[in-house]
């Protein structure tokens, strides 16, 4: 029998946790560093991609994901040593999505030429907003003309591009991001990613938030009609939620997210980063050590990268499934819930259709639109006992 | 075996926070009671609750010996007292085994209500009162205002008050003489039948129940038959001690003397306080007066938020109300909060106190419902019973009318406060019976309904006050009003927890403070929650919490699974702190802060 993780497929996710500045809201595993040897770096995702190949011979790789931090820091170079070595390592499917998270700023256009050469095809910029003022505030160290700038690369270069969008920001208005998003949308761009601003503990934006000194932020209520108008806007344009928080032309959807959120496997290398695999009929979480440091001399002298490797218990494995398989506006398919155990949460399952925030149909349990609103409270009710 | 001359008996009383443990201190660190490493600030505060809200709740009894002045030793027993007004029961027991008192009043801050609540007590017990005033180290101190005070608004002569630091120590030889000369020996016949005054009990865990007593005549001696001449109970006495303040055994308890007691008796319930203790053969045939025995005024709910904790709570309580014999319980059960017991308090700082200890010592969390007093239900057909619960009401066509428990209120606040304090005793349906000044200082006496005191008057008072009012009260008896049963309803199912009574002019204003508290306290949920006050079928009060609608994690790529779900089991085990009730959730909080009023 096929195991659970094909029904998505198998993918690499690559994590280069150097930034250029740590922007105040951000809570991802990015480090500021003077100087990084790139090449020392390339040694060890080779070496790491080696290891995991050997444990899983004869998969085919789907996509590969450069995250960050900002992986538009990496040298072309290095990007092609990491490719080279999935090459060698894995057959890749014939549309592989090989994507690479880039800052907008004209240094880094300037080396979107080479991650083409490299075999990068799609590209995933962090504009964050459409608005100098607020720019500034997020601590991003470009403006947007260098944001259109860069687009501009992108879009001759690259298949696919993409974009992120940060809202609800301090004294963002309704009608200010409506016309905004607008804009955005104008662009020739085939996916955008819509991020509510979230206030995470232990950024500089969590400290002043806590300390009573971050204003302007919208309350719940305020948020949730940003949240409306952001589908509003974006289903007028053809370009409705497949996610929580992206939005695609058809067929232009992020296959490499489709696979974290479809439950496949991927093998996580870079610090901080998380893997997911199925071996040997166990489903295994690995995790790196999240200092850069720490990681790569781990790598050199044990000759691997891991800090953990357990296997997620059925219960476990559930959650997971429907916490990221909910997000997707297809939602999750009712036969592999079965065979993951969930016949027991139909239960709870039948209460929430009942109140309209989930609906069966064709075989898929999905949230309705004001369901997918509230998808964290929805979560807690379902995995109630 | 002390001769009579050479004992003094007293109690040190105050308010609140005044300096009597630190007094307490004082005189047994000057009298080298306790060695110099032993000795530690508030030694008489030995519960763990006492030392961490910094107050005395149990009265604590130590015998010191002073060489005097005149060349002579004296044995003076000393009782520290509480000085919140939920124990002032304690107070006026230890006031009956001694014949004096020093009444501390602190310089900085005057007479304040327990200062005069304590002297009434004082002068009915006839005692000499020696006046100390406190904390003359602090800046603030102003002993000659105060001292007119006294004599102003208490009216003794405090010209030969005594000036003491109980931090710094001085005064505390003064004091000390004081004791001697001005409080009276006690009285007694070392011949006469035994007659003992049994002052107070509790459980002590290597000895098992321990009887404090004052001699009033003849002699106790171990290995003596004694008996209970209230309860009628009979026992052998194991062993008799002073307190040191460790217990130290002594060969015998002679006339005036304190000390303890302890004789194979089972729970602290078997002994009365208040009760003559007497020999089997050729006893007393007169007993002492005895107590009034204290009683509960304040009922809640107590419950356990994980309801398969009810025998782990139910063994914590029974373990308390072994030592407490204030303390009193039965089992309730609730339908929306399963099983439980409701208990009775002498006041909210006793339930508070109670709460804690269980949470805290026996780690269960409790949802406590709200706390409410004991109204008399005179019904059709003349019968009266007493309501512990406001759930418990019968139907109205039964009752012919209810009656509330009244009490007398004494504030002392400084006059620019005054217009606050009126209105405030004016919200809570209070009738005003006196209002005199001192200084700049007014005392006003009001007869309030104490369910409109019990819970959150105090808070209210310390804030409009600013914290420079002073409160106290007694219980004074039973009135009639137009109460009813107010019931608030979430979701359209009652939650009887949440039932209270109310005056039927202030239910609408009663009813829309609730739900508008509530709307606040109860999380938003996944669909829209009604909350209603309602008096019988009819709906008072009426507010809706809308459904929720925003609460999804922005951002959840391979890296957040774990993360995520994390967090997920740690919120299904925040939900375990909530009680469900119908669909919605309610948290343990919300049942006492929904009560608190802001006016
Ligand atoms: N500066 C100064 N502080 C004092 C003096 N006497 C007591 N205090 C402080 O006043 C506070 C209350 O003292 P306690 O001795 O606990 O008062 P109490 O009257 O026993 O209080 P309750 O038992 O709660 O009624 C403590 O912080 C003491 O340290 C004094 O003479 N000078
Ligand atoms: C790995 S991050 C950053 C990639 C790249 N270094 C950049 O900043 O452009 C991916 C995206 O997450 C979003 N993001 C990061 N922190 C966020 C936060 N606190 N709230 C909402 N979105 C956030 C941003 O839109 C960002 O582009
Ligand atoms: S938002 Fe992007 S650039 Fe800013 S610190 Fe985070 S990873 Fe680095
Ligand atoms: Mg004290």
């Amino acid at each position: 029998m096929a195991e659970d993780w094909q029904e998505a497929g198998f993918g690499l996710y690559v994590h280069w946790p150097f930034c250029q500045a740590k922007c105040p809201y951000c809570d991802f595993n990015s480090h500021v560093v003077a100087n990084v040897d790139q090449s020392r770096w390339a040694d060890a995702f080779e070496r790491e991609i080696a290891r995991y190949a050997a444990e899983t011979d004869g998969r085919v790789l789907r996509s590969i994901f450069f995250g960050g931090g900002t992986p538009s820091l990496m040298q072309p170079e290095t990007v092609a040593r990491v490719l080279n070595a999935a090459r060698a390592a894995w057959p890749f499917a014939n549309d592989c999505e090989i994507t690479l998270e880039a800052n907008p700023t004209s240094v880094e256009a300037a080396r979107f030429g080479g991650y083409a050469d490299a075999g990068i095809n799609r590209i995933s910029m962090g504009i964050q907003a459409l608005n100098d003022d607020d720019l500034r505030r997020l601590g991003r160290l470009h403006d947007v003309a260098d944001a259109m700038a860069a687009f501009d690369v992108a879009r001759t270069l690259f298949d696919r591009v993409s974009f992120d969008l940060i809202y609800a920001r301090q004294e963002q208005t309704l009608l200010g991001w409506k016309d905004e998003l607008r804009r955005a949308l104008d662009m020739a761009v085939d996916h955008l990613s819509l991020y509510q601003l979230t206030i995470e503990e232990g950024t500089a934006f969590g400290d002043r938030y806590a300390a009573g000194r971050l204003r302007g932020l919208p309350d719940e209520d305020r948020a949730a009609d940003m949240w409306d108008v952001t589908q509003e806007v974006t289903s007028e344009a053809g370009f409705a939620a497949y996610e929580v928080s992206n939005h695609a032309r058809p067929g232009a959807e992020s296959r490499h997210n489709l696979l974290y959120w479809k439950s496949g496997d991927y093998v996580g290398i870079g610090p901080g980063a998380h893997g997911r695999l199925t071996l040997d009929g166990a489903r295994w979480a690995t995790e790196t050590p999240l200092a850069p440091g720490a990681w790569i001399e781990k790598i050199e002298t044990t000759g691997s990268g891991e800090a953990l490797r357990e296997t997620i218990d059925h219960a476990d494995r559930l959650a997971e499934f429907l916490l990221m398989g909910l997000r997707v506006t297809d939602g999750i398919d009712e036969i592999r819930l079965s065979r993951l155990g969930g016949d027991v949460l139909f239960n709870n399952i039948s209460k929430l259709v009942s109140l309209d925030l989930l609906e069966r149909r064709d075989g898929h349990i999905r949230a309705t639109p004001q369901g997918r609103a509230v998808l964290n409270s929805i979560l807690r009710e379902i995995l109630s006992d | 075996m002390t001769d009579l001359s050479h004992i003094r008996n007293f109690s040190i009383v105050a308010h609140i926070d005044h300096g009597k443990s630190t007094l307490a201190d004082r005189l047994i660190q000057s009298t080298n009671t306790v060695a110099e490493r032993d000795m530690k600030e508030q030694l008489l505060d030995a519960m763990d609750i006492e030392r961490e809200r910094g107050i005395t709740i149990k009265a604590n009894t130590v015998r010191i010996d002073y060489e005097a002045l005149d060349g002579q030793t004296y044995v003076l027993n000393l009782i520290d007292t509480p000085g919140h007004v939920d124990f002032a029961y304690e107070v006026s027991r230890s006031m009956r085994a001694v014949e004096g008192s020093l009444l501390v009043v602190d310089s900085t801050q005057g007479v304040e209500a327990q200062t005069l609540a304590n002297v009434y007590q004082a002068i009915d017990a006839d005692h000499e009162i020696v006046p100390i005033l406190n904390k003359i180290d602090l800046p603030a101190s102003d002993c000659d205002r105060v001292a007119e005070q006294i004599e102003d608004v208490i009216g003794i002569d405090a010209s030969g008050a005594i000036r003491v630091s109980a931090k710094t120590g001085v005064g505390i030889r003064e004091t000390l003489e004081a004791i001697v000369a001005h409080l009276p020996p006690p009285k007694g016949d070392r011949d006469a039948p035994l007659k003992a005054m049994l002052v107070d009990s509790w459980y002590d865990s290597y000895l098992g129940v321990v009887v404090l007593v004052r001699i009033m005549d003849g002699v106790l001696r171990k290995g003596d038959q004694i008996r209970m001449m209230g309860t009628g109970a009979r026992y052998g006495v194991d062993r008799i001690g002073v307190f040191r303040p460790p217990m130290t055994t002594v060969d015998e308890l002679g006339p005036g003397e304190i000390g303890f007691l302890t004789a194979s008796i089972k729970q602290v319930r078997d002994t009365r306080v208040g009760d003559t203790i007497t020999h089997e053969k050729k006893g007393t045939e007169t007993p002492l007066p005895g107590f009034k025995p204290s009683q509960p005024v304040v009922f809640c709910g107590l419950f356990p938020v994980d309801s398969s904790e009810f025998e782990d709570l139910r063994t914590a309580i029974e373990k308390l109300a072994l030592n407490d014999a204030s303390f009193s319980y039965e089992m309730e059960t609730s339908a929306a909060l399963g099983f439980g017991f409701r208990c009775g308090f002498l006041g909210l700082l006793h339930l508070e106190v109670i709460r804690d200890r269980i949470e805290r010592e026996y780690d269960i969390d409790l949802i406590t419902t709200a706390p409410s007093v004991v109204y008399h239900l005179y019904m059709k057909d003349g019968t009266m019973t007493e309501l512990h619960n406001p759930a418990d009401m019968p139907d109205l066509t039964y009752v012919d009318h209810v009656e509330e428990p009244r009490i007398k209120a004494t504030i002392l606040v400084p006059d620019e406060f005054l217009g606050d304090v009126l209105k405030l005793c004016q919200d809570r349906r209070g009738i005003q019976l006196d209002l005199t000044y001192a200084g700049q200082r007014a005392m006003v006496v009001y007869d309030l309904p104490l369910n409109e005191v019990v819970f959150d008057f105090y808070d209210r008072l310390k804030s409009v006050t600013k914290g420079y009012a002073s409160f106290d009260y007694q219980l004074v008896g039973y009135r009639e009003d137009n109460l009813v049963k107010m019931q608030v309803l979430v979701n359209d199912e009652p939650v009887d927890a949440l039932s209270m009574m109310v005056h039927r002019d202030r239910a609408e204003a009663r009813g829309r403070a609730m739900c508008e508290k509530l709307k606040d306290l109860i999380p938003r949920h996944m669909f829209k929650i009604p909350i209603q006050a309602a008096i019988g079928g009819k709906v008072i009060a009426r507010e809706t919490l809308s459904a929720l609608r925003k609460d999804v994690t922005a951002k959840c790529y391979g890296g957040d699974a774990t993360r995520k779900r994390k967090l997920l089991d740690k919120q299904k085990a925040g939900k375990k702190k909530m009680r469900q009730f119908g669909k919605v959730d309610i948290p343990q909080e919300a049942f006492i802060s929904a009560l608190k009023m802001d006016s």
